[in-house]
């Protein structure tokens, strides 16, 4: 069976469901099955937000993250209530800034920091594209979806006018992780 | 029953086996539904093209089932949602809603007023005979102030709404008074009501003879009619007139007539404008 | 009246949420007036709604409550258009009053229930299974009803139209009773060439005559819409065939219950939809519907790979209840397990029908208002048996 589980968590405003839907409707273009939810696990109660997408090339039955194959975490709670649903050979992908992972992790788990605000204020000069940058990292690190997928997905997901920042935002971060060696950003 | 014994309104314009009203005697209903069938008569429209709802209470059962058109007798409250349903859905059709003091100045009250802010093309004639008859004589939020009644045995603290302010603040298009007396107006008033191209509103202060009548010990009819001439008062000369004055009296004549594009005439050319 | 659904909906993939699947579902159904108030978990059904109704001459309007969002369908009904509301729990309680009228006036309509926690205001984003027995004894007096219970966001387009076929097939009003998952959940679906679904339109009268029957027959009378010169006269009021008011004589009463009655229980068979996995060797039946189906299916599935011989009856109809369907599956497992978001609804039901044929357990879920998970049914499973 090929499902894919992800997990994408945050403070309320950041973004966190519109990068769920924009994440399934893209596994949707590259002919996936698709669930996407919000916060309806019994642990997902509390301020974080929180979208959950399921990816399959079977029809889906339970709707619902069981083990997570990827946490996109960009908030500290965000991070402590969901990297316990990771599956021990799993990727986490935090906010550089805004997380702090100071509890133990599994062995195997991976972990890549992206420091997704400071892009999106450097670049952009909006914070709230960050979500679109985590998104990007993601995408290059897993290849769950395809890039191309994730671009028109986002022309289809976002507001008027701001599709193009987005896009841009989305391979800002794809950019990021690709020019990481094994999940650590060279300085250079 | 032999037609030669039935009023020609009626033969033209009654459902074939409904001529007996289930009014008491001396009700002012049946003042009501001659009018409205007389208007009908002489604007010679086709009674199968209106649409008569009313809601629960005694002046529901006006159109229903005498009148020999679509007649939708609806909830206590509600008939002018289920009217704003039809006219929207079939904009053609002529929708005249019936209802009393009881049904939507109480429990239908929202209705009404949003019924008038919406500007949608309904005939309301509301029959307000300042009591719930059918249910025995309780006191109506329009009571006047001080009545007994069988649930203000020691008098109505409250006071009564001025319907026709309430549905011309509200935005009504056509808003009038008239009484059981005012029979010859009340036709015109509902010949203009049926014409209008947005939300039109006639209260017709009626006797309750049986109920009312007992409470404010009038018992007789036609004595009713008489007082309801003598409390009259023009909107026109009302104006001249201070609070004090006014006291007690009944103001008559037609308060809004203004042309405003009704609901159902505005969501057609948003159809047409999105269907080209 | 056509759809137009041809004209706005493309068949093939898309990626909906539930409540704007059940939108495009009730267009294509030929659904032509919609009214609402606003409520949560109900809205997207509604803000879709608004924007495709002008495109196929349907109408749309906010109400200034769900009492008037549910007059004003039924009054749209009668002009002759196919209508829908939609609500959630507070507003599904002010709408039972003129679900009653709908029922008594024989009034194709449909109702949908975005069912959230309760009771009261609750919390109007989580899901729950509590309104089951509000859909069937909500309104006053006794009546029948055709309840449906969508699982998936495909279900929510799907039984729409199931919904609509069924109103305008048995003139009855139908409530789609779905949830805040279902209908929040975003989920890729197929949208069939629209010619190849089915769809129902109301049987109207041949010719006005004066001794027409529009009422009270158990194989559903012809429906006198308005303006057509049939001289409809539709009352709440106990009534005869030809809709006028009879309250003096008591057989009245009697016909009029017993006849709305018959005509749902007589075309049961028709209108009642299950849907069975693995029963004909399973050892334990796992009962269950709308979004708490999903996890019975996963179990199921995940079960059967382990050798545990469990299988599935998930209701698609709730009212009428699948009584035969559900016995059926009782003789062959002799366990069942009922499953629902909620304290005990349906499993009430399940043992009155059930009981002598088989051992019947309920399992809520763990925390009321969440989806059970499928680790929790497993450990119940094992435990149990």
């Amino acid at each position: 069976m090929t499902r894919t589980e992800i997990i994408i968590g945050g403070f309320g405003g950041q973004g966190s469901v519109l990068a769920g839907v924009i994440l399934g409707r893209a596994a949707a273009y590259d002919g996936k099955k698709v669930a996407q939810s919000r916060s309806y696990g019994a642990e997902a109660r509390g301020g974080a937000a929180r979208s959950e997408v399921v990816i399959a090339d079977e029809e889906i039955d339970y709707p619902l993250v069981i083990t997570a194959d990827y946490l996109v975490a960009m908030s500290q709670p965000a991070f402590e209530r969901y990297v316990s649903k990771v599956k021990a050979s799993g990727l986490v992908v935090i906010e550089e800034d805004l997380v702090r992972p100071e509890r133990k992790l599994p062995e195997n788990l991976k972990l890549v920091k992206v420091p997704a605000t400071k892009i999106a204020s450097r670049e952009f000069g909006r914070p709230m594209v960050a979500n679109m940058v985590m998104l990007g990292a993601l995408a290059a690190l897993t290849g769950v979806v395809t890039i191309d997928s994730l671009i028109k997905s986002i022309r289809a997901s976002v507001s008027k006018g701001m599709e193009e920042i987005n896009v841009a935002a989305l391979k800002k971060g794809q950019e990021y992780t690709s020019a990481m060696v094994g999940g650590v950003h060279e300085t250079s | 029953m032999d037609q030669k014994h039935v009023h020609p309104l009626l033969v033209k314009y009654a459902r074939i086996g409904a001529y007996k009203q289930p009014h008491c005697p001396g009700c002012g209903n049946g003042i009501v539904a001659q009018c409205m069938l007389r208007a009908i008569d002489e604007l010679k429209l086709d009674m199968d093209k209106i649409v008569f709802a009313s809601g629960i209470g005694c002046s529901s059962w006006i159109p229903s089932p005498l009148f020999n058109a679509d007649v939708l007798h609806t909830t206590h409250g509600r008939s002018l949602a289920f009217a704003t349903g039809v006219k929207l859905s079939n904009p053609e059709l002529r929708v005249v809603v019936f209802t009393g003091d009881g049904d939507s100045a109480a429990i239908g009250g929202n209705h009404l007023i949003q019924a008038a802010r919406k500007n949608i093309e309904i005939l309301t004639v509301l029959v307000n005979n300042r009591i719930y008859g059918m249910t025995g004589g309780q006191v109506a939020p329009t009571t006047p102030h001080g009545v007994k009644t069988k649930t203000t045995p020691y008098g109505n603290l409250e006071y009564p709404f001025d319907l026709c302010k309430l549905v011309e603040a509200a935005g009504a298009s056509y808003v009038a008074r008239w009484t059981t007396f005012h029979t010859r107006q009340l036709v015109s008033s509902m010949k203009k009501g049926l014409l209008k191209k947005g939300f039109s509103f006639i209260e017709v202060i009626s006797q309750c003879p049986v109920q009312y009548g007992t409470f404010v010990g009038i018992r007789d009819p036609a004595e009713m009619l008489h007082i309801f001439r003598k409390i009259s008062v023009p909107f026109e000369k009302a104006k001249n007139m201070s609070r004090e004055e006014l006291e007690g009296k009944i103001v008559i004549g037609e308060f809004v007539d203004i042309e405003r594009t009704g609901l159902a005439e505005a969501y057609q050319r948003l159809l047409e404008m999105m269907n080209l | 009246m056509s759809s137009g659904a041809n004209k706005i909906i493309e068949p093939g993939t898309h990626f909906l949420m539930g409540n704007e699947a059940c939108a495009l579902g009730a267009v294509v159904a030929g659904c032509k007036f919609f009214a609402f108030y606003p409520i949560t978990p109900a809205n997207e059904i509604a803000e879709y709604m608004s924007v495709l109704l002008p495109k196929v001459k349907g109408i749309y309007i906010q109400m200034e409550d769900e009492i008037s969002s549910i007059a004003s369908v039924i009054g749209a009904s009668w002009a002759g258009r196919k209508a829908m509301t939609a609500t959630s729990g507070p507003g599904f309680t002010l709408m039972q009053e003129n679900i009653g009228y709908a029922v008594a006036t024989e009034t194709p309509c449909v109702i949908v229930d975005v069912q959230r926690c309760g009771p009261s205001t609750g919390t109007p984003p989580l899901p729950m299974q509590g309104d089951v027995y509000q859909a069937k004894y909500g309104s006053h007096s006794e009546y029948p009803i055709i309840a449906l219970a969508p699982s998936s966001v495909k279900e929510m387009f799907t039984l729409t139209i199931e919904s609509f076929n069924l109103a305008e097939k048995y003139r009855t009003p139908v409530i789609l009773l779905s949830d805040a998952l279902v209908g929040h959940l975003m989920e890729t679906f197929e949208i069939p060439d629209l010619s190849q679904i089915e769809i129902v339109e109301r049987k109207k009268p041949d010719k006005e005559t004066s001794d027409a029957k529009y009422f009270l027959d158990e194989d559903v009378a012809p429906m006198p819409v308005f303006g057509c010169g049939y001289k409809a006269h539709v009352t709440g009021s106990t009534h005869d065939e030809k809709g006028l008011r009879n309250v003096e004589d008591p057989v009245y009463v009697d016909k009029v219950v017993r006849a709305l009655h018959r005509k749902i229980e007589k075309h049961k068979e028709n209108i009642v939809k299950v849907e069975t996995k693995f029963l004909d060797d399973a050892e334990i039946a796992l009962l269950t519907y709308g979004s708490v189906a999903r996890t019975a299916i996963h179990v199921v599935n995940q079960a059967r790979k382990t050798g545990i011989k469990v299988g599935i009856i998930r209701l698609i109809t709730l009212w009428p209840f699948p009584d035969v369907q559900v016995q059926s599956a009782a003789r062959k497992t002799g366990r069942i397990v009922v499953m629902e978001n909620n304290l005990g609804q349906v499993v009430n039901k399940v043992s009155e029908v059930a009981a002598k044929y088989a051992d019947v357990k309920f399992l809520p879920p763990r925390i009321i208002g969440s989806l059970h998970e499928p680790e929790y049914v497993i450990n119940f499973l094992k435990e149990v048996y």
